[in-house]
């Protein structure tokens, strides 16, 4: 269950949803998505094209892009799992591929989205039927979404105690902008609000159906607007992971030399220990993202060198802190994988 | 016999805790009773294994009970109509009741020793107690279910309970606080699993501060206090007094 603060304006979150969307699509998983602010299909339309032609090369077979080396100088691997690799080679079939390559500037073409099974949950169209589920205390926008995934779940065949004998396939599920107004919590306008467990409470028994089925999911949240934070505590010990976007857009840092080259910070503030006890750590936790014509990418935050003004700085090192977070595996298939503490 | 252990955390994830009691006391033959609210039941099975013990095997031969926490709630919620005579443990999600009476009885049935039993101890294990409250549980409640157990596995039944909570310094979670404060009052020992204040470091993985509260029994006795630090590996975890870490000597 990855959980993703949004950034202020949510520009950057946006894409980082988009992402996680389309890198299902490639892979061929089926994917849900469910919105209250805008319809799922105009979601879809709007995912970033694969770079597949220029990116791989079809003579390197199983999975090593061979990718010319100057591209993977400047091009990076996109957001949502964390991996730090060394500094590119000059021969990259070394390169352990993990993930795609999207081009923010191109427009996923709408072939390559029906390819997989797309379902959807617009909460509007949803309103007029009734939950047939337990509210149990909860928001009824939220009751309906866990009714709709859970009947997705067992009759599309993710369910993992179902014995089956066809192909399994993954669900990326999509949630945006839960805990807003739009979806009729009101955890985001006051400090107390009336149906306190009603965020924490979709979260628990959403992990519950992660859990045993082959899913993965990620949710927008924006949490600069909750004001109550002891939820946010909460709502942190549910999560497998939790990624905070803070972009410099209206804020003081968007001034400092120090961020000149970055659109924003990357928090990670957990990161899922599944399946074991041990926690792999990474060298680094400064991160920042930068949203280029056609890459949105994740590096380590390095000062550049302290050059005297008039001296240019073409020659930064850009690290190949190809960010790569953990997404999948939150279902019963326990994926070999890195595990981070915090 | 009859301790009530706390497991507590800060700023870093306790987990390992728990790891290692649920296989400590498989392995010395008690009867234990999981209550996992926050993962899976593979996830725990997994890494028994590596511990060298093997849950389903504990299952199967009756000395673990497993309740799992997720799976009941979905059960509950999508699942047809319960039984009468089985009542979900966690009942009080649905709003009929508001205190955990359900759950107790659950640990206290599972715990009650059968004829032909020949475990050594009752356990109850409960992972983690902070879930109960995003849930929507009371803290009094959870409090109360707290006590019940006590009353029942560590003085009836002369056997151990240790629970793991999260807490934080300056956390605003004050229902948490209020819980959390309130074990640590009634608690014999308490494990206080904290990340380093200095930050992270790759060696390190935090420190931990034994508290035997000798005062509770003993009204004259103070509190020994142990502090040690720690690295979490694959297979187990490493313990070294503060600053003499592999890394550094």
């Amino acid at each position: 269950l990855v959980f993703t603060e949004e950034d202020k304006y949510g520009l950057y979150s946006n894409l980082l949803f988009k992402y996680f969307l389309a890198e299902g699509i490639v892979c061929g998983h089926d994917l849900f998505v469910a919105s209250a602010k805008e319809h799922p299909d105009n979601i879809l339309k709007e995912l970033p094209a694969p770079l597949l032609d220029d990116a791989y090369g079809k003579e390197s077979g199983d999975g090593a892009a061979a990718v010319k080396s100057e591209d993977l100088q400047d091009s990076m691997k996109i957001a949502w799992r964390y991996q730090n690799l060394p500094k590119m080679e000059a021969s990259p079939t070394t390169y352990t591929k993990f993930g795609h390559y999207y081009d923010v500037s191109k427009k996923m073409s709408p072939e390559l989205c029906q390819s997989v099974k797309c379902h959807s949950f617009y909460l509007h169209e949803e309103l007029s039927f009734e939950p047939k589920m337990k509210t149990c205390n909860m928001n009824s926008g939220y009751a309906r979404l866990l009714q709709s995934i859970q009947r997705i779940i067992s009759q599309e065949g993710f369910d993992g105690s179902d014995p089956q004998k066809k192909q399994r396939n993954v669900l990326r599920i999509g949630i945006q902008s839960l805990g807003s107004i739009l979806w009729g919590d009101d955890v985001c306008c006051s400090d107390t609000p009336e149906h306190t467990h009603s965020l924490t409470k979709f979260l628990y028994v959403l992990r519950g159906l992660l859990r045993k089925s082959l899913s993965a999911c990620i949710i927008t949240v924006p949490a600069h607007l909750i004001q109550n934070k002891a939820i946010m505590e909460r709502v942190t010990n549910l999560s497998d992971m939790v990624v905070g976007l803070e972009s410099f857009i209206g804020s003081e840092r968007e001034t400092n030399p120090l961020y000149k080259d970055y659109h924003g910070l990357v928090h990670v503030h957990q990161i899922p220990r599944l399946n074991s006890l041990i926690c792999d750590v990474s060298d680094t936790k400064d991160l920042a993202f930068r949203l280029k014509r056609k890459l949105f990418t994740i590096e380590r935050l390095h000062l550049p060198p302290d050059l005297s003004d008039t001296v240019s700085r073409a020659s930064k090192q850009d690290l190949a802190g190809s960010a790569k977070l953990l997404s999948s595996g939150c279902g019963a298939m326990a994926i070999g994988k890195k595990h981070l503490d915090f | 016999q009859g301790k009530f252990t706390l497991l507590r955390d800060t700023r870093t994830d306790g987990s390992f805790l728990v790891h290692h009691f649920l296989s400590f006391y498989l392995r010395a033959g008690c009867k234990v009773c999981f209550v996992a609210l926050l993962q899976s039941f593979s996830h725990y099975n997994i890494v028994a294994q590596k511990l060298g013990v093997s849950l389903t095997a504990a299952k199967e031969r009756g000395q673990l009970v497993f309740l799992e926490g997720l799976k009941s709630c979905t059960d509950l919620l999508f699942g047809e109509e319960e039984q009468p005579g089985q009542p979900s443990p966690l009942q009080f999600l649905s709003g009929s009741t508001s205190d955990l009476r359900a759950l107790f009885d659950f640990v206290r049935v599972s715990l009650t020793p059968a004829d032909g039993d020949s475990w050594k101890g009752p356990v109850l294990l409960v992972d983690d107690l902070s879930v109960l409250l995003s849930l929507g549980a009371a803290p009094v409640a959870v409090l109360d279910f707290i006590h019940y157990c006590r009353v029942s596995v560590c003085c009836q039944l002369k056997g151990n309970v240790v629970v793991l909570v999260h807490s934080n310094e300056d956390s605003e979670d004050e229902e948490n606080e209020l819980v959390v404060n309130s074990l640590c009052h009634h608690s014999d020992l308490i494990l206080w699993a904290e990340g380093l204040a200095t930050g992270f470091c790759k060696d390190v993985h935090g420190q931990i501060k034994i508290i035997k509260r000798l005062s509770l029994r003993q009204a004259a006795e103070q509190d020994l206090v142990q502090i040690y630090q720690y690295k979490i590996q694959d297979r187990n975890v490493t313990f070294f007094a503060p600053g003499l870490s592999a890394a550094v000597l």
